[in-house]
């Protein structure tokens, strides 16, 4: 399931981020990284875009950009990566 | 890391303003610089460049406040301008701000500019809204956990701001922090990349090659380029190639989240972002049925005032500028020297000047619109049909403003941040039939329409808008093809816009046109008076004059559309401005001032019917829409190749409709 499928008031996870090229590092860097939460506020008027809810501030995008985002209605048990935090390298 | 300037014991310290969109950089920018600014483009592309100074316990701080981005990797214009700044012209302190309301998504930025490894300071703006509604952010603990100084700021009311400057010019003094975000499994190929950027010895000493690592995996086109005429280079693709770039790209993005879930658990308390007055607002204003007709209803309500408000200052400037003009023809001497301050300074200067009040007033409603969060909801109720036609939501404002007056709707393409959008925008509104082609439309409609005028000036806006259309779509397919761009966009939380934003926001754009567009406008004006007006003793814009000359060489030109010379004539002196078009038939058919003769002698004169004047009212709405627009085009745009285009593509446009319309309608109904 993409993040253009679930219906309007519903919360899903992402899960991983399709595609390739420029449009996947933005839609990373706006929060939708694997395992965040997202809530499906409203769609525009005339149907597209989408408007939802992550990280706290609220993101519009198109349908055709939502379709790169696979998501999940549970919480995915991906094996993180696990980072180190901060530190001195 | 500073340097002693030749002006005594002043330090000179450099600094980069970065920042994601939305967070108060440009209130910031303002308030630590004042009016010591300078406005510029960043070189090879249409960024805008500002910086500006400010002395400061003895140092001069130089600020150079780069686009506003989501993150670093240098796919987009604006995040390869600050990628290049930070690296080529290495500053000596990266300030970020960052809206301490939303900290989630703003510290990705400033994970991302850590890997620069350069002295960094936060300003956490808009700490006043975050507590409001209660949150704690416990800095102590924010400056401990990432190692870098962050000050607390509300630059829209300028607090803060010596505490910022003081731990600039502190981080500037000292070595930084080495803290960067630990990539857990992939720190493995990191360190193989490394390992074979680190064998070249040129670029490893002028890069940080765990910066270089890392965007090699993210695909940055930037570091790419950098690399990819080194030997090295030999090594390093094939190792990209066999890795899950992609895989791995989202484990940097995931890595990056979760030490800033970190941070945030550590140093604020109740940081959830509540919103729930501005979510009830949007309840409204983008409601399914309400949404639009809102939008069309405030959309309408800004023309009125812009039109309304402006119009007494308009008439004040044009009989100001009337009456000066007619003074001088009266009092100075020789009569060329007369003719050329009257009607070629005095009056170029009052049709630069005649836009001001409506370019002050636009943009002092749309500063209102902008700064309140209202124009990120028009892009959104807009972009389907916007995006049908090949461009995105933000293009709506710029073309509907189209209607009232072209310019400052060209200027307001610049809230569109996607280049080819913007460029595809600019080239389109031009189409949009503006105010002042209406006197044309009014008057050939009267003469040759009486029966059906409204309808036929209803049909000049609708080819307009289907050129306006055609332009993108033809645009879009042909000159920026490949990868669409996305449209994604932060609806940020209603804000009350401060007087002071919108102010220095409004100050900004006349001062461009003024500045910028006004040169240009004027050398036209200047450039058509002396065609009028030479050679010496003729009358302005009489028949032995070198525009009716210049007319009569495009005679055999026009004549496929059915024009003569006069028409010609008229169509040169629309350039200044269409409603010339008017004075200067006028001027040619001896009507003297009055519109009635005008309409009278253009009925008696025969050489005109229903076909070539539906011609030439089309010809009038296609073709550049008056030299101040093309003005701003240049301006806007910084490239005469796009302003040349738009000028040529709008003759040439205007040229095929009118001659499509005489060659089939003349016989047809002649």
């Amino acid at each position: 399931m993409s993040l253009a499928d679930p219906p309007v008031g519903g919360t899903v996870y992402v899960t991983s981020i399709r595609g390739s090229g420029s449009i996947r590092g933005r839609i990373m860097a706006m929060g939708l990284v694997p395992g965040t939460a997202v809530e499906i506020i409203r769609r525009a008027p005339l149907g597209d875009p989408l408007e939802v809810r992550v990280k706290g501030y609220n993101l519009s995008l198109r349908a055709q950009d939502a379709l790169l985002v696979m998501v999940s209605s549970e919480l995915p048990a991906r094996a993180r990566n696990d980072p180190k935090g901060l530190g001195g390298v | 890391m500073s340097e002693v300037t030749d002006e005594g014991a002043k330090k000179a310290i450099r600094v980069a303003l970065c920042g994601n969109p939305n967070v108060g950089k440009s209130s910031l920018f303002n308030a630590l610089t004042g009016s010591r600014q300078h406005v510029g483009n960043w070189p090879g592309v249409t960024v805008e460049r500002k910086s500006g100074y400010r002395n400061y316990r003895g140092h001069r701080i130089e600020i150079v406040d780069l686009p506003g981005t989501y993150s670093l990797i240098a796919s987009a214009k604006d995040e390869e301008v600050a990628t290049r700044y930070i690296i080529e012209e290495d500053p000596d302190v990266v300030l970020q701000v960052v809206d301490s309301s939303n900290l989630e998504r703003n510290l990705y930025l400033t994970m991302q500019l850590m890997e620069f490894g350069k002295p960094m300071v936060l300003a956490m703006n808009m700490s006043d809204i975050t507590e409001e509604r209660g949150d704690s952010l416990d800095l102590d603990a924010l400056k401990r956990f990432l190692g870098t100084p962050a000050v607390r700021t509300v630059a829209s009311q300028g607090i803060g701001l010596e505490d910022l400057l003081d731990a600039v010019v502190g981080a500037a003094t000292k070595p930084p922090a080495d803290r960067r975000v630990g990539y857990g499994e992939l720190e493995a190929t990191i360190s193989d990349l490394r390992e074979m950027i680190d064998k070249d010895g040129e670029i490893s000493s002028r890069f940080s090659s765990r910066w270089m690592a890392t965007r090699l995996i993210e695909n940055d086109s930037y570091v790419r380029r950098l690399l990819s005429d080194r030997s090295i280079w030999q090594d390093i693709e094939p190792y990209l190639s066999r890795m899950d770039r992609e895989e791995s790209e989202m484990d940097l993005a995931d890595s990056r989240y979760s030490v800033i879930d970190e941070v945030v658990v550590l140093s604020c308390r109740r940081c959830k972002p509540k919103r729930s007055v501005s979510d009830n607002m949007d309840r409204v204003l983008v409601h399914k049925y309400l949404g639009i007709p809102i939008f069309l209803i405030l959309l309408w309500g800004a023309f009125e005032l812009t039109f309304s408000a402006a119009t007494p200052f308009m008439d004040l400037i044009d009989s100001g500028f009337a009456e000066l003009g007619t003074w001088v023809a009266d009092n100075v001497q020789p009569d060329w020297l007369a003719s050329l301050m009257a009607d070629g300074i005095i009056g170029g200067v009052g049709s630069v000047l005649i836009f001001l009040p409506n370019i002050i007033i636009m943009f002092l409603i749309l500063g209102i619109l902008e700064d309140s969060g209202y124009l990120a909801r028009v892009a959104f109720l807009m972009d389907r049909l916007m995006n049908r036609i090949g461009l995105q939501g933000k293009s709506a404002i710029p073309l509907l403003m189209g209607f009232g007056c072209n310019i400052p709707a060209i200027m307001a393409t610049r809230s569109i941040d996607d280049r080819k959008d913007r460029l595809i925008t600019i080239m389109a509104t031009p189409f949009m039939s503006c105010s002042a082609r209406l006197p044309v439309f009014i008057l050939f409609a009267g003469a040759f329409f009486s029966h059906m005028a409204g309808t036929i000036i209803f049909m000049m806006y609708m080819i307009g808008i289907v050129v306006a259309i055609v332009t993108a779509k033809l645009l879009r397919t042909f000159v920026f093809k490949g990868e669409p761009s996305a449209f994604i966009m932060e609806l940020p939380p209603y804000r009350l816009p401060t007087i002071r934003s919108v102010g220095v926001h409004t100050w900004d754009r006349a001062y461009m046109y003024v500045r910028k567009a006004g040169t240009i406008i004027l050398l036209g004006v200047v450039a058509i008076w002396a065609l009028a007006s030479l050679p010496f003793g003729v009358e302005y814009g009489g028949e032995d004059s070198w525009i009716a000359i210049i007319g009569k060489v495009f005679e055999p030109l026009v004549e496929p559309l059915g024009f003569d010379w006069r028409i010609a004539v008229a169509l040169l002196f629309g350039f200044i401005a269409k409603e010339i078009v008017v004075g200067g038939l006028m001027t040619l058919y001896g009507a003297g001032e009055s519109e009635d003769a005008l309409t009278d002698a253009l009925k008696a004169d025969g050489s005109l019917n229903q076909v070539n004047a539906f011609g030439l009212m089309t010809f009038s709405l296609l073709y550049m829409p008056c030299v101040a627009a093309a003005g701003v085009i240049w301006g806007e745009t910084r490239s005469w190749k796009w302003t040349l285009f738009s000028v040529a593509y709008g003759i040439a446009i205007a040229y095929v409709i009118a001659l499509l319309i005489w060659q089939i309608g003349g016989p047809l109904f002649g």
